[in-house]
């Protein structure tokens, strides 16, 4: 029926439009649908229900265990020091990776001649290969073969072995967070700058608005107000899924000062199969993420709406 | 004034540069280590540029010594086959929640929705645990499968169809087109800039990504551009990091040269989504 009405116009003809239509919007439609019930709706109730289990793959008897993977959880120290780094990685990321790019595109936007130049340039490492990138920046913390351990000595630092030292791993990792970011997000910002109309700084220099620092707090900051809104939100989603450069820099060490919340989800999952405490540990990691990306999907719609 | 401005000149010069040079210093580095004759890499003395040319061994070497090439093809494969998928079923749905009127497509669109908030790593457990029941897990269709559905674009193509003019529509209909030709002939055409920037949001994403193919993937048959860097790092421990620059190297090369040949489209398909 609905095949006839969807590539047979001439002979559908004899049923009404409305129903015509609808037939072929439902034809449509149904491919993505039945998608999205598989890969989508199917696995979040599995989850749900396997996050009240002591399922291990493999296992040949499960057991409902109620709430106890979700008591379990929070008495984990692997789990709560893994939340606790995670948000460390945000707390650091954020701030640079906002404000760094913002003062980047203030700066880029001011040039004519080159900024292109910098604009390429700052946006380089978005689009390059994370892992890969990851492996070059192993290779440039290296203690004894990369060239920045004897640079920062030179700075009057001492020999530092970034990612393998405690106290500096995490915040090593999130340095080349913001490296990888800031370009993605000063293009946003650029975008805002560009749409802010000329003449409000012209009126600005007429209330007596000197100076580019006059300029920019009385017209700038509020202007972008949206845009700083939605690149902080993105920032803080995308800090939040830190994982590639934990796999391939520190693997959560050393001595756990790296274990973060989706790498700590893996090993459970994936390598210790112990499936039905994973996907408890899914399900908060999901409140979470959900909770920031609602906030997205809000901002997402006015930006394509009103765009 | 005229020294004030050229103070200001200079000093946001000396900023965005220092900036720049920092962007930079990894891929510089990629490409001199690429390039780095192996006994010099532990040299005592540290020379940033290299003694002599030693590209063509360390090239040589990530080419025919490593699974590097087998990981890009993969990987184009994977790119591919998905993004096929996804515009094969994104765009005729996205135009039906947009434009014609069936049963369910409220509650369709705002599953949309909903699925615009959940990362891959949500049904990730129980995808991996059916793929493991049937026999799936480390083929390509395992690489593929979660990504055929793409919320995004089924969000992105419908906003799109929603500005096609109605008058066109109406026109088509009384010249006995049936939704179908319109769907592919009228509607997707007036789409391509849609479509060229969610394709490279999409091919960017599967490239890159690590945490499907890291659970999927076991065998270095399917392993993907991510994968292979891993497995040639690992198995190069101490060994020669001017043959694992020039993989590298060769795993960043295509997006990052296909980003300098098409600069906006890059990155219109790329902050439009701000899902990265």
């Amino acid at each position: 029926m609905a095949f006839a009405a969807v590539f047979l116009p001439r002979a559908a003809r004899s049923a009404s439009p409305d129903r015509r239509l609808a037939l072929a919007g439902a034809a449509f439609a149904a491919p993505a649908a039945l998608l999205l019930l598989t890969i989508l709706l199917a696995p979040l109730v599995v989850l749900l229900l396997l996050s009240l289990t002591d399922y291990r793959l493999g296992a040949v008897a499960v057991r409902w265990v109620g709430l106890a993977n979700y008591a379990e959880m929070f008495s984990d120290p692997v789990f709560r020091r893994a939340i606790r780094n995670t948000f460390l990685y945000v707390a650091f990321v954020l701030p640079a990776g906002v404000f760094g790019a913002l003062a980047v595109a203030a700066l880029v936007h001011a040039r004519t001649r080159t900024r292109s130049v910098y604009e390429v340039i700052y946006f380089l490492p978005v689009t390059s290969t994370l892992v890969a990138m990851a492996t070059v920046w192993q290779f440039l913390l290296h203690p004894t073969l990369g060239p920045v351990t004897p640079l920062l000595a030179s700075l009057g630092f001492g020999r530092l072995d970034l990612l393998n030292d405690p106290d500096l791993a995490l915040v090593t990792l999130a340095v080349i967070g913001v490296w990888q970011m800031l370009g993605f997000n000063m293009v946003l910002f650029l975008a805002g700058l560009s749409a802010i109309p000329r003449d409000l700084y012209e009126a600005a220099a007429l209330d007596g608005a000197a100076g580019a620092i006059d300029r920019f707090l009385r017209v700038t900051w509020p202007m972008l107000g949206p845009t700083t809104m939605f690149v902080t939100i993105t920032t803080t989603i995308s800090a939040f899924k830190v994982f590639d450069t934990v796999v391939v820099l520190t693997r959560g060490g050393p001595l756990g000062a790296t274990d973060t919340l989706l790498y700590v989800l893996y090993l459970e999952g994936f390598h210790y199969f112990r499936t039905g405490y994973a996907a408890a540990m899914t399900v908060i990691v999901l409140a979470f993420l959900c909770a920031l990306s609602l906030l997205q999907a809000r901002l997402i719609e006015r930006r394509v709406h009103y765009a | 004034m005229r020294w004030r401005a050229l103070l200001a000149w200079a000093l946001s010069h000396l900023m965005l540069a220092t900036g720049a040079v920092l962007m930079l210093a990894p891929f510089v580095w990629m490409l001199l280590t690429s390039i780095r004759p192996a006994e010099e890499v532990f040299g005592a003395v540290f020379n940033p540029i290299p003694s002599r040319f030693a590209g063509v061994e360390n090239y040589a070497q990530a080419l025919f010594a490593s699974n590097v090439p087998r990981a890009m093809v993969n990987g184009a494969v994977v790119c591919l086959g998905i993004l096929a998928v996804q515009l094969a079923t994104a765009l005729p749905a996205a135009y039906a929640l947009a434009r014609l009127p069936f049963p369910g497509r409220g509650m369709l669109f705002g599953l949309v929705l909903f699925g615009l908030t959940i990362p891959i790593q949500v049904p990730a457990l129980p995808l991996y645990l059916a793929l493991a029941e049937t026999g799936l897990l480390d083929t390509f269709f395992a690489l593929m499968f979660p990504f055929f559905l793409t919320v995004f674009g089924l969000f992105l193509f419908r906003q799109f169809f929603r500005t096609y003019p109605e008058e066109i529509l109406q026109a088509a209909r009384l010249d006995g087109m049936g939704e179908f030709e319109i769907v592919w002939r009228l509607a997707v055409p007036a789409a391509l800039p849609a479509i060229g920037a969610f394709s490279v949001f999409s091919v960017v994403a599967h490239w890159n990504d690590l945490y499907w193919p890291l659970i999927v993937v076991t065998s270095t048959e399917r392993a993907t551009p991510p994968l292979g860097i891993l497995a040639f790092r690992d198995a190069e421990t101490g060994g020669n990091y001017g043959a694992l620059m020039a993989g590298a190297t060769l795993i960043t090369a295509p997006l990052v040269v296909a980003f300098l040949v098409a600069r906006r489209g890059f990155v219109r398909g790329l902050t439009m989504t701000g899902l990265k």
